[in-house]
């Protein structure tokens, strides 16, 4: 899957968790924790929508993988089919 | 029959805007229905009954602005002859305000609602709280001067960011209570850190044979595990008022939540020593997402028996809580972090958390909160328990 594709996964997950993120810009760099003021339950129901969204099955351990963008770009590009 | 008043949403409430009836004159009411809502500091609450009976006749109208303990409403009904149960109720006011009659506004006005400066939707009251702010600031463009929903939208674009949040409702509803809690309770502070490696590592072993849906944060058994503590310690769980201690049997722990755009709320997750895990956990997310959003329960404020306030999601080790009144403690939870630790003279890598207590001195002495957190110790290491 591409990035654009994985990117508009990733908003719409952050959209779900908080309405407020709607078409928010992203740094890819930064953890969405220190963007966007989300906590445990937010980065949970964000893991839970990631989830929904593709159907894949993400181990708890590999959470600290999806904390940023870049992190999902490269965790989700190694797992979705293109 | 009985009085269905304004009710006190905690120690900082002084008065409440009614902003719509769900029930009307002539209507049966359970115990527990939600008959009216509230525009707080808050935000908007519903708030529930404490008796069945039926709504006799209602004296407040949407948009009028009262005190707190002042009769909303009547009921009459079989359980009418029991005392009202208003929670936390501080002294009623002694002259009971008698509210300006808006002449122009049926009884059963409809659902449409009216805040302090004009009128707005139920959607796009929904949509302010959600974005934090306040309904009755806005200005709107709809019909007759109608907040809609775009105005919300446009006023969150617009919103100056920064220090704002100094002067928001919410903000001066913390400061009130925390003013009062400096003021007049005299704090005691402890804390100790406890291996929270047992019940981690269980959590892990439980999360991975789930699907990601139905996995637990691992506050969850923690705040499980310090809901059964206070059981051992009952000077920590109830409140105090007018000189006097009244311990709680049940435990409702209040949960700070931080809400987006500054401030925060604490609510309660009724019986929590009681619930199991998958239901706390439910239960906290949903508590979570309607103090975010809007539709919290007037029980779910006025109930807390104590409150806890987790700061463990970054590098702080440990909070040094100020007690919400009338409550008589604060649990604080610092962050869980790997340290070396020394089991059996060997030194070991574990997980550890700082736990610290804010307690009331007039109500408890040290050496019980001590107690307090030996017993939570005692839970962590065997979380089959929970």
């Amino acid at each position: 899957m591409n990035e654009d594709a994985i990117t508009a996964i990733v908003h719409r997950a952050l959209e779900k968790v908080a309405p407020e993120l709607e078409g928010i810009e992203i740094d890819p760099a930064k953890t969405f924790r220190d963007q966007f003021d989300i906590d445990s339950m937010d980065f949970l129901n964000f893991v839970i929508a990631i989830h929904q969204d593709t159907g894949l099955d993400i181990p708890e351990a590999d959470y600290p993988q999806l904390a940023s963008l870049r992190g999902c770009l490269r965790y989700l590009s190694a797992r979705l089919p293109p | 029959m009985a009085d269905f008043r304004m009710p006190s949403l905690g120690a900082d409430m002084d008065a409440g805007m009614l902003v719509a009836w769900l029930k009307r004159p002539g209507d049966p009411i359970a115990r527990g229905d939600i008959v009216a809502v509230v525009e707080t500091q808050k935000g908007a609450i519903e708030i529930e009954s404490f008796q069945s009976g039926t709504l006799r006749d209602i004296c407040v109208e949407p948009g009028q602005k009262v005190p707190v303990g002042t009769v909303l409403a009547h009921i009459d009904g079989p359980e009418a002859a029991e005392p009202t149960m208003l929670p936390a109720a501080p002294s009623p006011p002694t002259v009971p305000p008698r509210a300006p009659a808006p002449a122009a506004l049926p009884t059963t006005a409809p659902r449409e609602e009216r805040g302090a400066r004009g009128r707005i939707s139920p959607l796009a009251r929904r949509r302010a709280t959600e974005l934090g702010l306040d309904p009755a600031a806005l200005r709107g463009s709809g019909f007759d001067g109608a907040v809609t929903r775009a105005d919300v939208e446009r006023a969150a674009k617009e919103r100056p960011r920064g220090p704002v949040a100094a002067g928001s409702e919410i903000r001066r509803a913390i400061a009130a209570a925390m003013s009062r809690s400096k003021r007049e309770i005299p704090h005691y502070y402890l804390s100790a850190t406890l291996d929270a490696s047992a019940c981690l590592d269980w959590l892990e072993r439980e999360n991975a044979k789930r699907p990601v849906a139905a996995r637990l944060l691992y506050v969850v058994p923690i705040l499980k595990a310090v809901a059964l503590a206070l059981h051992a310690v009952p000077e920590l769980n109830g409140t105090y008022s007018e000189g006097l201690f009244r311990p709680s049997s049940d435990v409702h722990l209040g949960m700070a939540i931080a809400l987006r755009g500054g401030g925060l709320i604490a609510p309660a997750l009724h019986h929590a020593d009681r619930c199991d895990l998958d239901g706390l956990m439910r239960a906290l997310g949903d508590l979570v997402r309607r103090a975010r959003t809007g539709g919290l329960k007037s029980s779910e404020l006025s109930d807390p028996t104590v409150t806890v306030t987790n700061l463990g999601e970054g590098i702080v080790d440990a909070v040094y809580p100020v007690i919400y009144p009338p409550q008589v403690a604060m649990i604080g939870l610092g962050s869980v972090m790997k340290r070396p630790w020394i089991v059996d003279d060997a030194i070991v890598p574990r997980r550890l958390i700082q736990v610290s207590v804010a307690a009331d001195h007039r109500v408890s002495d040290g050496h019980r909160a001590a107690r307090f957190l030996e017993t939570l110790g005692q839970f962590l290491a065997e979380p089959d328990k929970l």
